[in-house]
C-alpha cells in the first residue's frame, strides 16, 4: 500500500517532536500531525528539570533509563545547537533536593540507596547534611537539614527545547501538520488512516504521543494506555542576580535570572488553573529554604497537568494485534528527550533496540502476563 | 527624543529622582515622566548588566523597573506620577540578597 507517510507521529510535544527527530534522521518519511494551541500541552508548561534522582525506586529498569538518557544528554544538547543554532539553556553540573525534616531525610536515603542498588550504582548520589550543603548553596536557611545530590542532574529551558526539536524536525525535511487534532485512527491493511477534521493521512506506522489524549486513541488500535492528569503549578519570579548554580526540585534559576518554583502534585482531572492556596504553599517553603527571597516579586503562575501513567513510570508500547501502532506515554518529556530522540526512534524503525524497552510495554498493568512472569 | 501632545495640560508635578527635584506634566506614568526627562537608562539587568529604558509602555515587558517609593522593581508604566514620589533608577543590578 503506499501510503502518505511511512511513520506519522500524532503529537508535536516533547515526546512526539523530539522521536520525530531520530526517525527523521533515519531517512524515512515522517510527519508529525499536532493539534491546536489550547488542548493541554504539558510540553508547554514544563519546569524543565533533566532529572534522575529518585526515578525508579521501585522499578529498577526505570532507574536505569533514567540515568542512560541523562547521560545523552550532553551530545544531544551539541547536536541540537549546531544543527538549530538555539541556546536552550541546558546545564547539568547536578542537582539538589532539600530536605526540611529527619524524616524527609530518613525517607530520601532510603530512596536514593534503593535506586543506586538497582543500578549497579550506575546513579551516583550523595547525601550532603547541612553544614556541607551551605558551602555549595551558601543562602540556604538553617531549616534545610541537608539535601540529596546527584551530579547527572540538570536543567534546561523546556520552550526553547521544544522549539529546537521542532526546528529540526523540519530540517531533517520531516512534516509539520499544526491544528490537526486526530479523531480517530484506524488499521487499513498494513498501516493506518488517520481522520482530522476532513483531512485524512495514511502511514505505514504510527506512533501516539498524544499525552493526555493517547488513551483514547490507544483503544482504537486495541491498545490499553492507562494514563491520567496531575497538575503542577509554576511560580515564576522576577529576574534576580544569579545566585542558585545548581537546579534544586523545587526551585531552579533561569538562564535569564529568574526563579521558576514549583513541585506540587494535584490530582484535580482536566483543571490546568492556578490556586492561591498552593500558589502561597510553593512561595512559602520556597523562603523557608532561601529567606533572602521573602521581598522577590511574583510575576505570574501556571497550571500544568502532567501526564501520568498509572504507575508514573514511561509506557513505550507496541500493539500485538497492529505491529505498526505504537504507543508512548511519560511525564519526564525533558529528561528523557535524548533516549527518545535515540533510542525509541531506533527500537520504531527496527533498526536496534535498546534492551530495556520491553520492560516499559503495558503488559506490567496485566495480571495474567506478570503472574506468569513470577512463575 | 520624545515631545509632548500639544493639545495636554500644561499643569505640571514636582517629584524626586535619584535625590534630585524635577518636575514632570501631571497624569503621565512614571515611564513616560522618565522618557520625558530623558533619564535613560533607567536600570541595569540583572544577569547581563546590560542597560535598559522604559519599552512596551503597557505593562508587559518588565524592562521598565524602577525603585518607587522605597519598593524596588516595580513596572514604571504601571504607575503614575504623584507630587512627592520618590524614584530612584536601579543602575546596579537587582540583588535579592542585598535586600
Amino acid at each position: 500500500m503506499k501510503t502518505d507517510f511511512d511513520t506519522i507521529i500524532v503529537g508535536g510535544g516533547l515526546v512526539g517532536a523530539a522521536v520525530a527527530c531520530g526517525i527523521a534522521s533515519r531517512g524515512t518519511s515522517v510527519a508529525i500531525v499536532d493539534g491546536e494551541d489550547g488542548d493541554f500541552r504539558a510540553s508547554r508548561g514544563n519546569f524543565g528539570l533533566v532529572w534522575v534522582q529518585g526515578k525508579g525506586a521501585k522499578h529498577a529498569p526505570y532507574a536505569q533509563w533514567s540515568g542512560n538518557a541523562a547521560k545523552l544528554w550532553p551530545s544531544f544538547e551539541s547536536k541540537l545547537r549546531d544543527t538549530t543554532g538555539i541556546n536552550i539553556g541546558f546545564q547539568q553540573n547536578g542537582g539538589f533536593d532539600f530536605c526540611l525534616s529527619e524524616q524527609e531525610w530518613q525517607v530520601r536515603s532510603e530512596e536514593m540507596r534503593s535506586v543506586a542498588q538497582h543500578t549497579q550504582a550506575v546513579f551516583e548520589y550523595s547525601m550532603l547534611k547541612h553544614t556541607e550543603l551551605k558551602q555549595k548553596i551558601p543562602q540556604i536557611s538553617d531549616d534545610v537539614i541537608g539535601a540529596s545530590f546527584s551530579p547527572q542532574d540538570g536543567h534546561l529551558n523546556p520552550l526553547y527545547l521544544l522549539r529546537a526539536l521542532h526546528q529540526l524536525f523540519v530540517l531533517l525535511n520531516g512534516a509539520y501538520r499544526p491544528r490537526q487534532r486526530v479523531v480517530s485512527v484506524q488499521p487499513d491493511g498494513d498501516g493506518f488512516i488517520l481522520r482530522s477534521g476532513s483531512t485524512r493521512y495514511t502511514a505505514g506506522q504510527v506512533v501516539l504521543c498524544a499525552g493526555l489524549d493517547n488513551q483514547r486513541l490507544a483503544k482504537e488500535l486495541d491498545m490499553d494506555i492507562p494514563v491520567h492528569p496531575i497538575r503542577g503549578q509554576l511560580l515564576i519570579t522576577e529576574r534576580l542576580k544569579p545566585f542558585l548554580r545548581y537546579p534544586c526540585l523545587q526551585i531552579r534559576q533561569t538562564q535569564e535570572g529568574t526563579l521558576q518554583i514549583g513541585d506540587s502534585h494535584e490530582d484535580v482531572g482536566l483543571d490546568e488553573g492556578t490556586t492561591l492556596d498552593v500558589i502561597t504553599a510553593l512561595a512559602t517553603r520556597a523562603v523557608r529554604i532561601f529567606p533572602h527571597l521573602k521581598n522577590v516579586k511574583l510575576n505570574r503562575a501556571w497550571g500544568a497537568l502532567r501526564v501520568m501513567t498509572a504507575d508514573g513510570i514511561p509506557i513505550y508500547h507496541r500493539s500485538e494485534r497492529y505491529p505498526g501502532a505504537f504507543a508512548l506515554s511519560c511525564h519526564s518529556g525533558v529528561s528523557l528527550a535524548a533516549a527518545h530522540e535515540k533510542l525509541i526512534s531506533g527500537w520504531i524503525c527496527g533498526d536496534q533496540s535498546d534492551l530495556l524497552i520491553p520492560e516499559f510495554s503495558v503488559d506490567r498493568f496485566d495480571v495474567s502476563k506478570t503472574q506468569k512472569h513470577i512463575a | 527624543m520624545f515631545q509632548r501632545l500639544k493639545n495636554t495640560s500644561p499643569e505640571l508635578v514636582e517629584l524626586n529622582l535619584d535625590g534630585q527635584p524635577v518636575s514632570v506634566p501631571t497624569g503621565i506614568s512614571v515611564a513616560a515622566a522618565l522618557l520625558y526627562l530623558d533619564a535613560k537608562p533607567i536600570r541595569r539587568t540583572a544577569v547581563s548588566d546590560s542597560p535598559r529604558a522604559p519599552y512596551c509602555m503597557m505593562g508587559v515587558c518588565f524592562d521598565c523597573l524602577i525603585e518607587i517609593d522605597g519598593q524596588p522593581n516595580l513596572q514604571a508604566c504601571q504607575v503614575n506620577v504623584a507630587r512627592g514620589m520618590q524614584i530612584r533608577r536601579q543602575n546596579a543590578a537587582y540583588d535579592s540578597e542585598a535586600m
